[in-house]
């Protein structure tokens, strides 16, 4: 088995607005199943980061155990990185954001570090509204632990193991919208078209952006009876519509009809175009994106897309009003400010 | 586009770039795998049954292989190929035993090869074994042509000319040397079944220039003087020589001159340096030697004076292209170069010369006087006589004229089994999946990342002082081992089965070179415009599955893969297979696999 990559790249890589090709977004080889879903994730965020031209050292990439959370080793091997316990990863990432507000915070998880031992955890930092962009590789199973059903298993799907699943799944998209998150997409990790413009939007948003991927798990949960299936999901998979990533500065060239196109602008310039396959459905109305999942669960549909997106969200750090600058910025003048400053505050609460 | 046909032997050999490039189309990527597992012998074998003369090419090749070979679309130097093909041939064993067996009981059938080069060589050695009996003439005192009588022994030493002359004189062929055939019709008379003409290009062209008869004692034909030099008819020069012309005669003329005595020899040309016909590397090595290279110098007149030459008159130029890339040499207006010299060399080419052939034989010639030649069958108009080589369309090399050989020994077999010479065996191919379990692989996909090594030269002094001395020393084992673990593996291919796929990106995402696209189909103009990588090269073909289920097709650019493996490795339902392809040019009376393939397969 290859334990490493070639070296060699295509000699015409296209190079991104600080002069690096896409091969300086990549990580170590894989070391998931041939086929895992979450290797074609990994490759839509190498895509993405590179595209957005993000700086690999202003990317912080943080996750829980699992297969999934196993995953950020095989990308932006520039970046920092933080392989922290088993649904522990949206503490981790809050105290790191909370210290350092300049980095780029990329969560990666699974359903079950996720929906499972990481439920409380998921449902608090969706609803402080962290900014962080937070992934969750789903695959309706625990993948590294051999295969069991996950709390977003649906009911009825049967995994290799061959008993059809008794608990209804946990959708994730719903949960972290009645949590307060201000950015829910679902996509699916057979379609980067779809994925990348995705990640592009929720790293620009400003605030919690989860994007649920379904990722099937080649191994344990990719037989024709599961949901999670490639093919269950090709052949059920439903588009809110499709997102376009206008970064800023770029001109938009594509011509959209305005009836069913909406252009979002981000707090940094760019926009989302949505083309809209579904007129009844409205992203940017919290009750209309919760109807829409509802109907399409009735119908046993997967709503992919952008469903949420709240366009004023205000981040924790907006909400808290803290500091500006990093804390290792900080300087011992900035933490103790003197005496004179001690008595002021002394004499405002007298 | 339609799916592609890979049981077409020509697609997959496409992909095989060195060997597609190769004249003789040698299995490189097989012998060099032979030669990293130390295989010497069986890797020699490889080579030759398909070009012949391994000893003598792995030094002298004109190597169209090397600029062919992937390995420069994604670094900057291609494999060593033809120096790998020396370490086969240094380390080998004995091959006694793996020459074919020559029947006592002939097939009834003479030939006659006129000339002794590497085309009639070739020819015999692919016809003796059959049991044809074969006369060679040649006006030489032994067998090899231009390989003897040119190519200088620094470059190629007389005893790894001689072994590999011998594999095939030995085969039972009457030789007969040092006979001028001075008439067709004479050896036509002779009743053979067919004639090949394997007589080379040998007449060298001149410069008339004013001054010449007076000098004509001490300017000399590039390649009469090197065959002098060779057969020791000569052995010293003037210390200051002049050499005209740009090609590799020039660069043989040249060191030739420092070895004999020439201290000041200078190479001078009319053209632009980047435009000379020598090989870089034949340049490279007469710099070493301390010979520079004076370009862009038109040679207008032999300077001589009181009946002595005393030196050369040249006019500065340059070079403009025209729109269309036209050069035109245009002079700048300076004085006239003086350069002094005892000797010059006329070394600008050389071109076929057919006096002895009568003109009433049936074989027709064209209005530059050269027979009319079929490019694949190599008959000419006379359905028993054949060119090869040389003679056949002009001066070209030593690895052309074996291709020549064999695809004539082809032609004259047919043509004495009474079967139609146009209808030529297919090549001989075998494809064999490499998995030898799961994610491993019967050949060694890691890329390696070196850069090319260098062959280390004898010391310069002493190459100048002797020669006869061989100035390049080869690789020693362990660095060709290295080289050879440079060679991609080209020959291993990447096969697509598209009822197994499920669409599921890992090959995509893996491969480190993005040759891999899932999309609509379309046509190649315009699918090439929407592949994961830039795919201009319309050189290099797009492999193209049947539709998908989700009615994309998989699309692969075959310009930079590395054969790695890595998409089959990655691949969940083996969807993708590595298999190795092994193409053999079918040589005369073979309907069985050569024996080499066997030994290499065992
Ligand atoms: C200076 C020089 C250096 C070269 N270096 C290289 C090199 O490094 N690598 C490379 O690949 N190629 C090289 N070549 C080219 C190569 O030598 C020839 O392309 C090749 O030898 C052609 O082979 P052939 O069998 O067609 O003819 P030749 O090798 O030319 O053999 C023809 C033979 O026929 C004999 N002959 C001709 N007419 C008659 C006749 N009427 N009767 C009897 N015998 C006759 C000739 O004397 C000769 O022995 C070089 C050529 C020259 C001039
Ligand atoms: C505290 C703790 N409990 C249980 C485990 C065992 N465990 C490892 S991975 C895993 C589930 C992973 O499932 P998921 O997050 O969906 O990742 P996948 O492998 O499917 O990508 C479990 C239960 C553990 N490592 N730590
Ligand atoms: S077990 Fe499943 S989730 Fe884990 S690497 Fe294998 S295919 Fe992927
Ligand atoms: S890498 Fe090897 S097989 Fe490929 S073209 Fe070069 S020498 Fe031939
Ligand atoms: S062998 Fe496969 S993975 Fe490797 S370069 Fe070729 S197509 Fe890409
Ligand atoms: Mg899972």
């Amino acid at each position: 088995m290859s334990y490493q990559v070639p070296k060699f790249r295509h000699p015409e890589l296209p190079v991104n607005d600080l002069g690096y090709t896409k091969a300086d977004y990549e990580g170590s080889i894989s070391t998931l199943c041939a086929g895992c879903g979450h290797d074609s994730i990994s490759g839509a965020i190498v895509m993405a980061c590179h595209e957005l031209s993000i700086e690999p050292h202003k990317i912080a990439k943080l996750s829980g155990i699992g297969c999934s959370s196993k995953t950020p080793t095989y990308f932006l091997g520039k970046s920092h990185g933080f392989n922290s316990v088993h649904g522990r990863m949206p503490s981790v990432v809050t105290g790191a954001a909370m210290a350092n507000r300049d980095l780029l915070y990329l969560g990666v998880s699974g359903d079950g570090d996720t929906a499972s031992i990481g439920m409380g955890q998921f449902a608090h930092v969706a609803r402080r509204n962290l900014n962080m962009v937070y992934i969750v590789m789903n695959n309706g199973c625990y993948g590294l632990t051999k295969g069991q059903d996950s709390a977003t298993a649906d009911e009825g799907s049967v995994s290799k193991k061959g008993d059809p699943n008794v608990y209804s799944g946990i959708d994730l998209c719903g949960t972290a919208m009645q949590m307060g998150a201000t950015f829910v997409a679902r996509s699916f990790s057979g379609d980067k078209g779809q994925l990348v413009p995705l990640i592009k939007a929720a790293i620009t948003h400003r605030g919690f952006a989860l994007i649920d991927v379904i990722s099937p798990c080649v191994t344990f949960n990719n037989n024709p009876q599961s949901t999670k299936s490639y093919e269950f999901v090709r052949e059920h998979a439903e588009a809110t519509g499709t997102v376009d990533f206008i970064p800023m500065r770029k001109e938009i060239t594509t011509d959209y009809d305005p009836g069913f196109s909406h252009e979002v602008t981000l707090h940094d310039g760019s926009s989302i175009h949505l083309y809209k396959m579904d007129e009844t459905h409205d992203p940017f109305d919290r009750r209309s994106a919760i109807n829409t999942l509802e109907d399409h669960r009735s119908k046993h549909s997967i709503l992919t897309g952008l469903i949420y997106m709240d366009k004023d969200s205000r981040e924790l750090h907006e909400v808290l009003e803290t500091s500006q600058r990093p804390l290792n910025q900080l300087e011992e003048g900035d933490l103790c400010p003197g005496n004179k400053m001690l008595e002021n505050i002394n004499a405002s609460l007298r | 586009m339609k799916p592609t046909d890979i049981k077409n032997p020509e697609y997959f050999h496409k992909v095989v770039d060195c060997q597609y490039a190769c004249p003789a189309h040698t299995p490189v990527p097989e012998y060099i795998r032979l030669i990293a597992a130390e295989r010497y012998t069986d890797a020699y074998m490889v080579n030759w049954h398909s070009n012949v003369f391994p000893g003598i090419l792995g030094r002298t090749c004109d190597r169209p292989c090397e600029p062919a070979c992937r390995r420069v679309r994604v670094e900057e130097d291609p494999v060593a190929i033809c120096r790998l093909k020396r370490v086969a041939a240094d380390n080998k064993q004995t091959i006694a035993d793996r020459l074919p067996k020559i029947p006592e009981q002939k097939n009834g059938k003479r030939i006659a090869l006129i000339g002794a080069g590497p085309a009639s060589l070739t020819v015999a050695r692919d016809l003796a074994p059959l049991g044809y009996i074969i006369d060679i003439y040649d006006n030489q005192f032994a067998g090899g042509g231009m390989m003897r009588s040119q190519i200088p022994a620094f470059r190629l030493p007389i005893e790894v000319l001689d072994e590999e002359v011998n594999y095939i004189l030995d085969m039972g062929v009457n030789a007969t040397f040092d006979v001028e055939v001075d008439s067709l019709r004479s050896v036509l008379d002779k009743n053979y079944d067919a004639v090949f003409v394997g007589t080379g290009a040998p007449r060298g062209k001149g410069l008339n220039l004013p001054g010449l008869e007076d000098a004509r004692e001490h300017v000399y034909l590039g390649i009469d003087w090197l065959a002098s030099v060779a057969f020791e008819h000569t052995g010293s020069i003037g210390k200051r020589v002049l050499v005209l012309g740009g090609g590799n005669t020039a660069m043989d003329c040249c060191r030739t001159s420092r070895r004999l005595g020439g201290e000041d020899v200078r190479v001078v040309v009319r053209s632009p340096f980047e435009d000379m016909k020598a090989s870089p590397w034949e340049k490279e090595d007469a710099m070493h030697e301390g010979i520079p290279i004076y370009n862009n110098h038109v040679p207008k007149e032999f300077v001589v004076e009181e009946g002595e030459l005393k030196g050369m008159l040249f006019e500065k130029v340059e070079a403009r292209y025209d729109e269309d890339g036209n050069r035109s040499l245009v002079p700048t207006g300076e004085d006239l170069v003086f350069m002094e010299a005892d000797d010059v060399l006329m070394a600008i080419g050389q071109e076929n010369a057919f006096p002895w052939i009568e003109r009433d034989l049936g074989i027709e010639f064209d209005k530059w006087d050269m027979p009319v030649v079929d490019t694949v069958t190599y008959q000419s108009t006379n359905e028993k006589v054949f060119f090869g080589g040389d003679a056949a369309f002009g001066p070209e090399n030593i690895i052309t004229a074996v291709a020549h050989g064999h695809q004539a020994a082809i032609s004259i077999d047919l043509l004495c089994s009474g079967r139609d010479v146009t209808d030529r065996p297919p090549p001989q191919v075998t494809l064999a999946s490499q998995k030898m379990g799961v994610h491993e692989w019967s050949y060694d996909n890691a890329v390696a990342p070196d850069h090319r090594y260098v062959v280390p030269l004898a010391p310069l002094e002493e190459a100048l002082a002797n020669r006869k001395l061989e100035v390049e020393l080869g690789f020693d084992p362990g660095t060709g081992y290295k080289e050879a673990e440079r060679c991609l593996n080209c020959d291993v291919q990447t096969i697509f089965e598209e009822v197994r796929c499920i669409e599921c990106d890992a090959c995509v995402d893996i491969c480190p070179t993005d040759c891999i696209t899932f999309t609509g189909n379309g046509e190649e103009e315009e699918l090439r415009t929407r592949l994961s990588a830039p795919a201009h090269d319309t050189t290099q073909d797009l492999y193209v599955s049947a539709d998908l289920p989700t009615t994309r097709v998989m699309v692969k650019d075959e310009n930079v893969c590395l054969h790695c493996g890595l998409c089959a490795e990655r691949c969940p339902t083996s969807a993708w297979d590595m298999q190795k392809f092994l193409y053999n040019v079918t040589k005369a009376g073979q309907d069985i696999p050569p024996a080499g393939e066997k030994e290499a397969a065992a």
